[in-house]
């Protein structure tokens, strides 16, 4: 019998571009602690590297709402790719002594395209993550939190769970943390796929062991989430900055984009596509994509940049005279996009629109759960004629049927915003490339048409 | 036409499905993380798999009842997430990831030589019993993309050169 083949070499290990000697914790205050070996960081040496002070000291001198305060003023938002205020969708939790606490929900369901950003924050620092949840739940008197993680990352899975139990055996989760009087103990779940998990009702309703139907809002989950109790549902990134502005502050957060952007603290920037060096860089948050594409090393030889999607799938095409622009919420939704999740991915001047459109609408069309109608027919349809246009066999109408897509599918038509995503790239696209859609019109469809 | 109802085939069928009293034990400690009983049911169907490869009828009702919930519920679920498989599936799933940045890598390519390679279309497993290719969802391995997984293990960048010996490496 042969020996099984080593195929280390080929295995995907989720690593950060910067170098040790580059990051520090007053600029870094993601990935200051990571290890340039990509190994996960235990709870010793988290402990060494300044972890859980800021969680014990919050614990031990803040009030919850004085948490919220810091984190509104901080103005720390969703970095899912939603970008709304984290303070404020906390302050909007229902607490009081006759309502029952509820629930922190941590979503590291990442599935959108081209996003890779919390594998490394799950993977090699899951402390921070916990630390992060701590406060977040004491912010929220939530009396548990879940730590909802997509099933494929089987690596952040095994990190997780050690850390869990870590921080369970040194008193940091469980009853009275640290003497403060205050409970919280925290569950890993792990999905079974399904792109919709993502979304914030369609989680709770997996994280309740039911189909990932989106559910209707209002109530919010603030409200009535998880069993009907006021439910916080936050990105991993955003969680995983909330130590950093206990830590050192509100101001000192604010100056971390160095006045390239109203939005304080950093972000996880990443390029993805035919680029010399694709990977992960934390970046104070508004840098602009040239600078995020230089570190990549720019294009492929042979490639020039024809378009690029800033954050995901969901998102809008931007071009090469987007590059300036700072990457941050504000800006990028004024140019027919959203930040997203801030994970470029490029596309070559060799590579065809039609086609990574088509590639993008079947994913969607794929992931629609078919709760609604626009949503489950309407997505396929577009599929289906973006297809035939990148085989030359399109007709005319198409390109206005696709059109009247983008502007169909959104509220109230659709239920929750994955139809309304899934139109981002559409309509940009239109809007962008409408000359390269209208050449996938076949030929002889165009005889008669005058 | 025959009638193919969950409730009849689980009546009528001899699959036979027994809950292994480990599987069980591990369910009911699952249950313990939620409010609610029918929260542990994503995970029971992931238990039943690690142990059977798949997801049988018998084992929709088994877990129902451990967990005191429908089985139309449990079968609900079952149904909706990918990952779940209530067929047989091959002693290794490929998992391909076809999402956008895999796209703009080699994605196609590396896709069309898996089928050639594997002799079969996503959603099918080799004769041999060997291997099961399915598509999936972004992996969030784009900076090495095209990225697979072949059952718990993650590869990027794959190109057709490398099928064979990783391939190789899951006998």
């Amino acid at each position: 019998m042969s020996a099984i083949p080593d195929t280390s070499r080929l295995r995907y290990h989720c690593q950060l571009r910067q170098s040790a000697d580059e990051r520090r914790a007053e600029t870094h205050p993601l990935t200051w602690r990571l290890r340039d070996d990509g190994t996960c960081i235990q709870l010793d040496e988290y402990r060494d590297k300044q972890g859980y002070e800021a969680a014990l000291r919050t614990l031990e001198q803040r009030s919850p709402d004085d948490v919220i305060s810091a984190m509104k003023e901080a103005n720390v938002r969703g970095r899912g790719g939603g970008g709304f205020s984290a303070g404020l969708k906390w302050s909007l939790t229902q607490v009081g002594d006759h309502l029952p606490r509820g629930y922190l929900v941590c979503n590291a369901d990442e599935m959108e395209p081209g996003t890779f950003k919390d594998r490394l924050l799950l993977e090699q620092q899951p402390h921070l993550l916990i630390e992060g949840m701590i406060i977040a739940g004491y912010a929220n008197r939530s009396c548990y939190g879940y730590i909802f993680l997509r099933g494929e990352y089987k690596e952040a899975a095994r990190s997780l769970a050690q850390a869990i139990e870590e921080a369970q055996q040194a008193g940091l989760l469980g009853r009275n943390i640290a003497g403060s009087g205050f409970d919280f103990d925290i569950a890993l779940h792990t999905g079974a796929g399904r792109y919709i998990c993502g979304e914030e009702t369609a989680l709770i309703n997996s994280l309740e062991g039911k189909r990932a139907n989106p559910r209707a809002k209002p109530p919010f989950p603030g409200q009535a989430g998880a069993w009907g109790k006021p439910t916080v549902v936050n990105n991993v990134e955003t969680l995983c900055n909330a130590p950093g502005v206990m830590q050192h502050g509100v101001d000192w957060y604010q100056g971390l984009s160095g006045g390239l952007s109203n939005d304080g603290g950093t972000k996880l920037y990443g390029v993805s596509g035919l680029v010399n060096r694709p990977g992960l860089w934390e970046l104070p948050i508004g840098t602009p994509g040239r600078e995020i594409l230089d570190r990549a090393g720019g294009m492929r030889d042979g490639h020039t940049l024809k378009a690029w999607l800033p954050g995901g799938g969901s998102t809008g095409f931007l071009l090469p005279e987007h590059l300036d622009l700072p990457l941050d919420f504000d800006t990028i939704g004024q140019y027919g996009s959203r930040l997203g999740t801030g994970l470029l991915a490029v596309v070559s001047d060799r590579q065809s629109i039609v086609s990574l459109l088509r590639n993008l609408e079947q994913f969607f069309a794929r992931e629609s759960c078919g709760w609604c109608t626009p949503c489950r027919d309407g997505l396929p349809w577009t599929a289906k004629l973006l297809q035939a246009l990148e085989r030359g066999e399109g007709k005319p109408e198409y390109i206005d049927i696709l059109e009247q897509h983008t502007l169909g599918l959104n509220p109230p038509r659709t239920f929750c915003a994955h139809a309304p995503g899934a139109m981002m790239p559409l309509e940009s696209g239109l809007r962008h490339f409408r000359p390269e859609l209208e050449a996938g019109i076949a030929q002889a469809s165009m005889e008669g048409v005058s | 036409m025959a009638d193919t109802s969950l409730a009849r085939r689980i009546a009528t069928d001899g699959d036979g499905f027994e809950l292994h009293a480990e599987d069980r034990q591990a369910m009911l400690t699952e249950r313990a993380h939620y409010e609610q009983p029918q929260a542990a049911c994503i995970e029971a169907l992931k238990i039943v798999q690690r142990r059977h490869g798949w997801v049988p009828d018998g084992a929709i009702v088994a877990i129902a009842e451990t967990l005191g919930v429908g089985a139309g519920d449990v079968e609900g679920v079952a149904t909706f997430y990918s990952l779940i498989f209530r067929q047989p599936v091959g002693r290794h799933v490929i998992l391909l990831c076809d999402s956008s940045s895999c796209f703009l890598t080699g994605y196609e390519a590396l896709s069309e030589a898996l089928r050639e390679r594997l002799g079969i279309g996503y959603g099918q497993t080799t004769e041999d019993g060997r291997f099961t290719l399915l598509p999936v969802c972004c992996l969030g391995a784009c900076d090495r993309g095209p990225a697979m997984m072949i059952n718990d293990d993650t590869f990027g960048p794959i190109a057709a050169e490398d099928l064979d010996e990783l391939l190789e490496a899951y006998p």
